[in-house]
C-alpha cells in the first residue's frame, strides 16, 4: 500500500497539470476540474490496490475523472433550477465531453497557464492559481510555503476562479500581438515562485526547496510547449544555474555563505550541464533578454572551478547589456561590483559613489553592503565597518542581519579601533 | 433628455432569498411602469466589482489592474455597452476609447453584465 500511494503521488506530481488543463477546457469549470481530477485519484487507489497499477495511469485517470464530469452532469441535469449560466452551457454540451476529451490537445496546459497569469487577476492570486493548478500544490502547502493562513489563501484562489468564469477570462493562448507582454507576465509569475523559494529571508526550508524545484518544473513546461521562445529557455536555465548552488548557501548553523565562499564542489553538477547547454542555445538568438543575460551570468560563475577563476570581465559585460535593458538599481550594483573585480576595486568604488550620489540608494542595505565589501577588500577598515553598520540598520531580513554581523566582527576582530563586533 | 441612473449598492451584505426576491420584484414594478409610459431605454445589474478589471494607457502602454476604478479625483464620464466574446476582446475595446474628456487622461472600468439565467427545463 505505501507503494502503491507513492505511485500515485508521482502520478499526480508529474500528470496533474496535464490532466486538469484538458478537464478545465471541456467543463469551463475549476471547480468541477478539480473535483473530477479528486474523485478520480480517490478512485484510483482503490481499483489500483485490488487489480493492479495499469500500464498508462494517466490515461486511466483521465478516462475515470472524464466519466466523473459525465456524472456530475447528469446529477445536475435532474436539478430544475440552473443557478449557473456556465454550467447550464456546461449541461448542454456534456454529451460531447467524451469525444471533446479525448481529442488531442497539446496546448491545454499552455492555455491554462495564459488564464493562471492574466492580468486581469492580482499577482498573488496568479502565484496561488499557477501553484494550485498547474503545480497540483494543496491550499495548505502553497499557504505554508507563503506564511498566510490558510483561509487567506483559499479566498484568494476562489475569488480568482470567480473573476475567471464572471468576468470571462479566455482559456487561450494570446494572440500575435499581445503574447510577447502577455508571456514575459507568466516568466514573472514562474520567477516569482522560484524566487521566493529561493531566498533564504524566512519560513520552512522544506517547503521552500519544494517550491524551486516546483518553480523548475513550471518553467521546463513552459520552455516544452514554447520551444520557439529563447527567453522561456533562459529562465529554466537561470533556475536551474541558482539552484545548483543550494546545498552550500548557508552553513549548518543558518549563516549565509556567499558565492565567493561556497564549496563548488558540492553544486549539482548535473544541473549546470543542462543550465549551460540550455543558455547556449537561448544565446544563439540576437538581441538577447533580461533572462537570457542573467542566465548568461548565471553559467560563467557556475564554469568557474574557483572563485578566483571567475570571468569577471564577461561578467561585467553582461551586467552592461543588463543595464540597457532593464535598468535597476541592484543591476548597477552588480556591474559596479563586477568592475571592481575584473579591473580595479577604485575603479568599482567610483562607480558605487556615482550611484549613490544622488542620494536615492541611502536606505537601501544592498548599496551599503556592496560598498562595504569593495571598502573591506581595498583593506579601509574603518570606512568598511561604518558602511557595514549602515547596511545592518536598514534590513530586517534575519540572514541578512546575521552576515552583516559577522562581516563586522571579522573586521572588528582585526584589531579595529571602533570594535563595533561587540556590540 | 436622457438621464442615466447609476445603482450604488453594499456588496458585504448577506441578503436573504426573500429579500433579493422583493428587490427584484421591485426593479420589474419600476421597468414595466417605465416601459408603459415610454421613458425606458436600458437597464442591466453587474456582476460584483470583484470581477473588475480596470484599464489604463500609460506611455502608450495598457495598465491592466485586478479590481474596481478606486481613485476619486476622477468622475464617471460616460459608458460604453459592447457584446464581446471575451475580456481579452472587452479589454482591448477599453484600451481605444478615450478618457481624456477635460485634458487629464482617466481610465475604464471594465464590469461584466450580469447575463439573466435560462429557466428552461435542459433537454439532452
Amino acid at each position: 500500500m505505501h507503494d502503491l500511494h507513492a505511485t500515485v503521488e508521482a502520478v499526480f506530481r508529474a500528470e496533474s497539470g496535464r490532466i486538469i488543463a484538458g478537464l478545465i477546457r471541456v467543463s469551463r469549470s475549476f471547480d468541477l476540474a478539480e473535483e473530477a481530477m479528486q474523485d478520480a485519484f480517490a478512485a484510483a487507489i482503490v481499483s489500483w490496490d485490488a487489480g493492479g497499477v495499469p500500464d498508462n495511469p494517466a490515461a486511466w485517470i483521465t478516462a475515470a475523472a472524464r466519466r466523473k464530469l459525465i456524472d456530475y452532469a447528469r446529477r445536475e441535469q435532474t436539478r430544475r433550477n440552473h443557478e449557473d449560466q456556465l454550467l447550464y452551457e456546461f449541461l448542454c454540451r456534456s454529451s460531447a465531453i467524451d469525444e471533446e476529451m479525448s481529442r488531442p490537445f497539446a496546448d491545454d496546459r499552455l492555455s491554462l497557464i495564459f488564464t493562471c497569469c492574466h492580468p486581469a487577476i492580482n499577482m498573488e492570486a496568479q502565484v496561488a492559481l499557477t501553484l494550485r493548478t498547474l503545480g497540483g500544490l494543496t491550499t495548505s502547502e502553497i499557504a505554508r510555503a507563503f506564511l498566510l493562513p490558510e483561509p487567506t489563501l483559499a479566498q484568494r484562489l476562489v475569488r480568482a476562479q470567480r473573476k475567471i468564469q464572471q468576468a470571462r477570462i479566455p482559456y487561450q493562448v494570446p494572440d500575435a500581438g499581445s503574447l510577447p507582454e502577455r508571456l514575459s507576465a507568466v516568466q514573472s509569475v514562474l520567477y516569482l515562485i522560484f524566487n521566493e523559494g529561493y531566498s533564504a529571508s524566512s519560513g520552512d526550508s522544506l517547503v521552500r526547496r519544494e517550491l524551486c524545484a516546483e518553480a523548475i518544473r513550471l518553467a521546463r513546461t513552459l520552455a516544452e510547449l514554447m520551444p520557439e521562445n529563447p527567453e522561456s529557455m533562459a529562465l529554466l536555465a537561470l533556475m536551474l544555474l541558482h539552484d545548483s548552488r543550494r546545498d552550500t548557501r548557508s552553513s549548518a548553523d543558518g549563516q549565509l555563505v556567499t558565492l565567493e565562499e561556497q564549496d563548488r564542489s558540492l553544486w549539482h553538477q548535473d544541473q549546470i550541464a543542462e543550465g549551460i547547454r540550455l543558455v547556449e542555445r537561448a544565446l544563439g538568438r540576437r538581441n538577447a533578454g533580461p533572462y537570457q543575460l542573467q542566465a548568461a551570468i548565471a553559467a560563467v560563475h557556475a564554469e568557474a572551478r574557483t572563485a578566483g577563476e571567475t570571468d569577471w570581465k564577461q561578467i561585467a559585460a553582461l551586467y552592461n547589456l543588463l543595464k540597457a535593458s532593464q535598468p535597476s538599481a541592484i543591476v548597477s550594483l552588480n556591474h559596479a561590483v563586477a568592475i571592481a573585480m575584473s579591473e580595479s576595486l577604485e575603479r568599482g568604488l567610483a562607480l558605487i559613489d556615482d550611484l549613490g550620489s544622488s542620494g536615492e540608494l541611502d536606505s537601501y542595505h544592498l548599496y551599503h553592503a556592496a560598498r562595504a565589501d569593495l571598502l573591506r577588500r581595498m583593506g579601509r577598515t574603518r570606512e568598511a565597518l561604518e558602511s557595514y553598520s549602515r547596511g545592518l540598520a536598514l534590513t530586517s531580513n534575519a540572514v541578512e542581519l546575521r552576515y552583516l554581523r559577522r562581516r563586522i566582527s571579522e573586521l572588528g576582530n582585526q584589531g579595529d579601533p571602533l570594535n563595533v563586533s561587540k556590540q | 433628455m436622457r438621464y442615466m441612473m447609476l445603482i450604488y449598492s453594499q456588496e458585504n451584505e448577506e441578503a436573504t432569498a426573500e429579500e433579493m426576491g422583493v428587490v427584484a420584484a421591485t426593479h420589474k414594478a419600476v421597468m414595466d411602469e417605465a416601459r408603459d409610459r415610454g421613458v425606458f431605454r436600458a437597464a442591466d445589474p453587474l456582476e460584483a466589482s470583484s470581477t473588475a478589471t480596470t484599464v489604463r494607457i500609460q506611455d502608450g502602454r495598457m495598465l491592466i489592474t485586478d479590481g474596481p476604478f478606486a481613485e476619486t479625483n476622477e468622475q464617471l464620464a460616460g459608458y460604453y455597452i459592447l457584446d464581446c466574446q471575451d475580456l481579452d476582446e472587452a479589454l482591448a475595446w477599453a484600451a481605444k476609447i478615450p478618457t481624456a474628456c477635460a485634458g487629464a487622461p482617466g481610465c475604464i472600468e471594465v464590469r461584466p453584465l450580469r447575463e439573466f439565467r435560462r429557466r428552461e427545463p435542459v433537454n439532452a
